[in-house]
């Protein structure tokens, strides 16, 4: 009995590891492309890693290409992208979850309608409405296109963690002297806290990642993000792969970044307690 | 302190009604509980007078002002919830000073309200506690401080014990007539348990099907119910109900149960002969070994002991019924004993349920 526990225990983490091995071994990679020097990266032949490491390939892209401007580039609109997107779907996801109003059902319809449609079929359309309001080739283009795209996916995120906060929660502070709203803000928002991490996360790495819209509707180095500018270490001869992987690597530091200072909400259960246990 | 009033309630959801015009008027500091079934409306009803839900019809007064459109927060009421509603990122001082600091009420006075609402619910030691490190119990008194400390018009109760174990229970039912007590707030108190209506209530409000059945104080409910639901609900073990045909013979009479079985009930009651009926007697008037006249053998299916008393059941032909009594000689009963049912303790509803 005990034997075939250990052994399944044993079995249970090996499958666990080698899943892991598996996601983070391109992470892996990365970082290894990364800091092989440029003479070894052709000639060491495939090595775990490398004979000796250096960092010129991040010094070079610091210093001296557009990366720096992609990176803040990205930092905004993602920053924005996932600030506005969470409000906007705080709001409605909490209308959605606690009012009832006419037409909340086609809304609802008309919302799972645009996530229906392949992004590639509304990059026309869509690259002809910025373009005559002079929102091609701009950060704030960029902003109100991953908005609009991710509200509805946020908004049915927030409402169902908004339908796991207890209405009797938000009556009671409404009969202690709270109006709805301030109901909303002091009480509720405070216990949506992991709710609100997880959709600023989300829209954050997907905002983060996109390149499809950013391709089509920036042209130019001024306004390219990240994605768009990684690109632009492959040229028509040659790939630049220490460069390119170097400039992944700091890609990645701001979405980790994120994370760790939003994982103590996401992790928490805070409204443990609130009703009966 | 106030007065509620109501007055030709009624709530619908959708096509749905669920009350169908209620009038209550509560008296200044009275302790009311409306008791009922689930889904009888007795929740919603309060909700109303909390201002929870919207009235569909009718009109709702505390201290003589219409509230009916008033948000909760203007009616200076409190309410308790049956899942106690603490706010769980706050600790039990916050909790209980929530309303006050709402309000803008002076620090000092926060602090000397919740304090010594807190000595009186006994929870001085928990107050930097969060709710989710209190007890049942603990986290009940917490939902009663909240709602005290604030002086409110009136109290509402929404099922407040439901989630603690019997023995809490108990003790919080005493707590809280207490506090009923010293307060003298008016409160209105929602409950299904009718132990908790008849050991709290100066009046009970009995509803069923969004109808209010009877209200009149606790006794007055237990020995002389309006209707067969009433009877029914009020009491534990519940009233034995037999069903039959009142056949009048001149200065006496019989009632014929549905089984065949004749009662002579050695008196008349105010039903026409012939009718259809029902006769209602409660368990401990029953009388176990009886002996004279008017006496029937009865078969004892099963013996309950409670330790306080013996609830037996029994059967009179095929029509089921119980008796409740202190003797414990009855025990070990099997077999047949002899039963009566004292006229006097008899109650008669016509056809329509009604009392008689």
């Amino acid at each position: 009995m005990t034997a075939k526990r250990i052994a399944s225990v044993v079995a249970h983490r090996l499958a666990i590891l080698a899943y892991v091995a598996f996601a983070l071994f391109p992470l892996y990679w990365l970082l290894k492309v990364s800091v092989t020097p440029n003479k070894l990266l052709y000639s060491e032949g495939i090595k775990m890693w490398p004979s000796r490491t250096s960092f010129e390939h991040f010094e070079f892209v610091l210093k001296h290409s557009d990366f720096p401007v992609f990176f803040k580039n990205s930092l905004i609109v993602s920053g924005s992208t996932a600030i506005i997107v969470t409000v906007l779907a705080s709001l409605a996801g909490y209308a959605m979850s606690r009012f009832d109003f006419r037409g909340k059902y086609w809304i609802v319809t008309l919302m799972l309608l645009t996530q229906m449609f392949p992004l590639v079929m509304l990059v026309a359309p869509i690259f002809k409405i910025l373009s005559p309001l002079g929102l091609t080739n701009s950060l704030t283009g960029l902003v109100i296109v991953y908005t609009a795209f991710n509200v509805p996916f946020a908004t049915f995120l927030m409402q169902s963690f908004f339908d796991g906060i207890p209405k009797d929660l938000e009556e009671a502070a409404m009969i202690d002297g709270a109006t709805q709203f301030v109901a909303f803000r002091q009480i509720i928002l405070p216990l949506t806290l992991p709710g609100i991490a997880a959709t600023l996360g989300f829209v954050f790495t997907a905002a983060w990642s996109e390149l499809l819209f950013s391709l089509m509707l920036i042209s130019g180095n001024d306004a390219a993000t990240f994605p768009v500018g990684l690109l632009s270490f492959v040229s028509k001869f040659s790939v630049d792969f220490g460069q390119m992987m170097a400039a992944g690597v700091m890609a990645l530091i701001p979405a980790c970044l994120f994370f760790l200072l939003i994982q103590r909400y996401l992790v928490q259960g805070l409204t443990a307690g609130a009703v009966k246990g | 302190m106030a007065s509620i009033d109501i007055a030709a309630i009624h709530k619908s959801y959708g096509i749905h009604p669920v009350l169908h015009g209620i009038d209550l008027e509560i008296k200044d500091g009275e302790f009311v509980v409306l008791v009922g079934p689930s889904g009888c409306g007795k929740s919603t009803l309060l909700r109303m007078i909390a201002g929870l839900e919207a009235v569909t019809d009718g009109e709702i007064r505390i201290d003589g002002k219409r509230v009916n459109d008033l948000a909760p927060k203007d009616r200076d009421i409190a309410m308790v919830f049956q899942s106690y509603a603490l706010y769980p990122h706050m600790s039990v001082a916050k909790n209980m000073s929530y309303s006050l600091r709402l309000r803008k009420t002076a620090k000092e006075k926060i602090a000397s309200v919740v304090a010594s609402a807190a000595t009186k619910l006994g929870l001085d030691p928990l107050m930097e506690r969060r709710p989710k490190a209190l007890s049942g119990g603990q986290r009940q008194r917490v939902a009663m401080g909240r709602a005290i400390v604030r002086e409110p018009k009136a109290f509402l109760f929404d099922e407040p014990l439901s989630n603690l174990d019997a023995r809490l229970r108990e003790q919080m039912r005493a707590e809280i007539k207490k506090l009923h007590q010293d307060l003298g707030a008016t409160s209105i108190y929602v409950t299904h348990d009718q132990i908790e209506a008849m050991t709290l209530a100066d009046r009970i409000v009995a509803m069923h099907g969004g109808i209010i059945q009877q209200v009149g104080s606790p006794l007055e409910l237990y020995d002389n119910p309006a209707n067969l639901f009433v009877a029914g609900f009020i009491g534990s073990p519940g009233m034995n109900f037999f069903e039959g045909r009142y056949l009048a013979t001149g200065d006496t009479a019989n009632f014929a149960l549905t089984g065949g079985i004749v009662l002579p009930l050695g008196g008349t009651a105010k039903l026409a002969d012939g009718s259809r009926a029902t006769l209602g007697i409660r368990p401990e008037h029953v009388i176990l070994g009886a002996e004279g006249p008017d006496t029937m053998m009865a078969t004892v299916d099963l013996v309950e002991p409670t330790g306080f008393g013996i609830i037996v059941h029994l059967k009179l032909g095929p029509v089921a019924f119980k008796a409740f009594t202190l003797d414990r000689r009855f025990l070990g009963m099997h077999g047949e004993v002899a039963v009566k049912l004292p006229v006097p303790n008899l109650h008669f509803f016509n056809e329509e349920g009604r009392k008689v």
